[in-house]
């Protein structure tokens, strides 16, 4: 490429010509990773969807076939419905202590970082060690939950190994590291204008109509940003599922993502295991949407210094 | 606001203040509770271990456990795994994204903002979607039990995930004054020059964060190397930790002793760069 010494400032059409051509060639290695690990897999999954294609067989092109298979899979429901029910637990939980211990953190209390740090310990444990971890912590004879509950003369769990305690626990060792919206909550309050602080306590207002009438309105996006990713991320939870429940006991943690990895590379039912993630993209889809149409009601932008 | 101290006076303190260092000291013993019985566990015989109620001194300090676990399996070879992965993931990450970023935020071309929107509806992506078209991918060009699928993406801005680290690069290019490039410019500068002698120089902090988040990333990641890693002596540290949990179900001391390994290089890394892991946590979530 020519370099632009020599040039009239007066073409600007030589100048914009040549930063077209170098900004699709730096920006080109991005692009052609979108086209080709996001494009390219993404219609391939869907075509995917409309066959019939185990590993090892030829493929067979079934139209809706997989679809209406799934919609009457039991096991499908079932990992929607423990998924759900996962998410609805584990993402208030984590959005609620996360801001509660944000704003006692930000409270002007010595140590700041300290106990920023503190809280923030458990996200940083890699997911398979966390699993390890928590297995002993839940185990019914000898863990700690159990040994503590016991020693203080109070009715234990089966935790992971109980059918209907399986999900409560994992939504327990989940909340464990909310640590991740602790941090992003306690950036936002740090952006919360001190003057609406004062004017608020010139009109005789105390701390609760402070954090009513100030902190909560401008966290509100923050709130929100936690919120979507909270509920993204939850949905697509695996590492649990795999290595410390293996789905069960009897379904009971029958994540969707566990269900479709199993469809897909034990059963290596292909076109199935398509479909599945292509009904999860859906569903994720059509919750954010639903999500982005409710925050127009309760986040507010107006207040430029929030961003 | 720091107060100045009068000689003599006694310093202040409120019930407020007190009950706050109580509720915030009470919920930080249980954040830590978990790491001591992993500690404890760790450090105990299994004949002290299965101890009721549990005691929580290790007596003697079972250090064999340490020993015992790393000599079982090959760990020494599943963390030489996982760092050969590390090198190529970071630096290939960081190089692309930010040439991506250099180009939607410094090089002024028409689509450049359509170009970088398209690229962020990836992110909304169920990475399930891609899973299994990439996988076949993959194993019809015989890349199946080879590093590649878990190291070539990255050289292609991350695919679908490193368009954060673009993100992040770009709100961090878009705070350097372009006067800079102008300079440049005038003397005779390429935008690659450009991008490598003046604009990378003073991303250094951008530079850390990314780099920290995508290490993180992959000695986080199990889903990958558990679907295209399939020889033993290609494992990486959580694949293998994976496998010695399946392996060793009872045995807690060797298993707590091998996820402490596991965990203590993160740690060290997150105690020595603390102001850059909440910078970028704080990027990603508040400016944007």
């Amino acid at each position: 490429m020519s370099a632009v010494t020599g040039r009239q400032p007066s073409r600007r059409g030589d100048l914009l010509g040549v930063e077209r051509r170098w900004g699709l060639l730096l920006a080109a290695p991005a692009i052609l990773g979108f086209l080709i690990f996001t494009i390219g897999p993404m219609v391939a999954s869907l075509v995917f969807s409309l066959t019939d294609w185990t590993i090892g067989a030829p493929a067979k092109f079934v139209g809706l076939g997989n679809y209406d298979k799934l919609a009457h899979d039991p096991l499908f429901w079932k990992s929607l419905n423990v998924t759900t029910y996962y998410t609805l637990g584990v993402v208030p939980l984590t959005l609620l202590i996360g801001f509660v211990v944000a704003l006692l953190v930000n409270q002007g209390v010595r140590g700041r970082s300290f106990w920023r740090t503190v809280y923030y310990l458990p996200t940083l444990v890699p997911a398979v060690a966390s699993s390890v971890l928590w297995i002993w912590i839940f185990n019914p004879d000898f863990g700690l939950l159990n040994s503590m509950l016991r020693q203080g003369g109070l009715p234990t769990s089966n935790w992971i190994y109980g059918e209907r305690s399986a999900v409560p626990s994992l939504i327990i060792m989940s909340t464990w590291g909310f640590g991740n919206a602790m941090v992003i909550f306690l950036a936002g309050l740090q952006g919360v204008p001190r003057h609406l602080y004062e004017a608020v306590a010139i009109d005789g207002g105390g701390t609760w109509a402070r954090f009513r009438h100030v902190t909560l309105p401008f966290m509100t996006p923050v709130i929100f940003y936690n919120l979507v990713t909270g509920v993204i991320g939850t949905f697509q939870v695996f590492n649990q599922a795999y290595i410390m429940t293996q789905g069960g006991p009897n379904n009971a943690t029958q994540f969707y993502i566990y269900y479709l990895y199993t469809k897909a590379f034990t059963d290596s039912e292909i076109g199935y295991a398509s479909a599945l993630a292509w009904v999860l993209f859906v569903v994720v889809l059509v919750i954010t949407v639903l999500l982005f149409r409710n925050a127009r009601r309760w986040v507010h932008y107006e207040m430029g210094a929030a961003r | 606001m720091k107060r100045s101290r009068t000689v003599g006076s006694a310093p202040r303190v409120s019930p407020r203040r007190t009950a706050l260092w109580v509720v915030l000291g009470l919920g930080g013993a249980l954040m830590v509770l978990p790491f001591l019985w992993l500690v404890r566990s760790a450090l105990m015989t299994d004949n002290q271990i299965f101890i009721s109620p549990p005691q929580w001194l290790p007596k003697p300090f079972a250090w064999s456990n340490f020993s015992g676990a790393m000599s079982s399996q090959p760990f020494a070879r599943y963390f030489l795994n996982t760092m050969i992965i590390e090198v190529l993931v970071v630096t290939g990450t960081v190089l692309t994204c930010a040439l991506a970023a250099f180009s939607f935020s410094r090089l002024r071309w028409r689509g450049r903002n359509l170009v970088f929107g398209l690229l962020l509806t990836g992110v909304m992506l169920p990475y399930a979607v891609t899973l299994i078209p990439t996988f076949v991918m993959w194993g019809s060009i015989g890349a199946l039990d080879t590093f590649v699928p878990l190291t070539l993406p990255a050289w292609f801005a991350g695919a679908g995930g490193g368009v954060f680290n673009i993100f992040l690069f770009r709100q961090f290019f878009l705070t350097i004054p372009y006067e800079l490039d102008e300079a440049a410019y005038l003397d005779g500068a390429t935008p690659w020059k450009v991008f490598w002698s003046v604009i990378m120089p003073l991303s250094k902090p951008v530079v850390v964060v990314v780099v920290i988040f995508t290490f993180i990333g992959v000695w986080n990641d199990f889903l990958g190397p558990l679907l295209y890693l399939t020889d033993d002596s290609k494992f990486t540290l959580a694949l293998g930790l994976a496998g010695f949990q399946s392996t060793y179900t009872a045995q807690w001391g060797f298993l707590m002793a091998a996820s402490l390994v596991v965990i203590l290089p993160i740690t060290l890394i997150f105690f020595a760069l603390q102001r850059y892991f909440v910078e970028g946590v704080t990027l990603t979530g508040v400016k944007g």
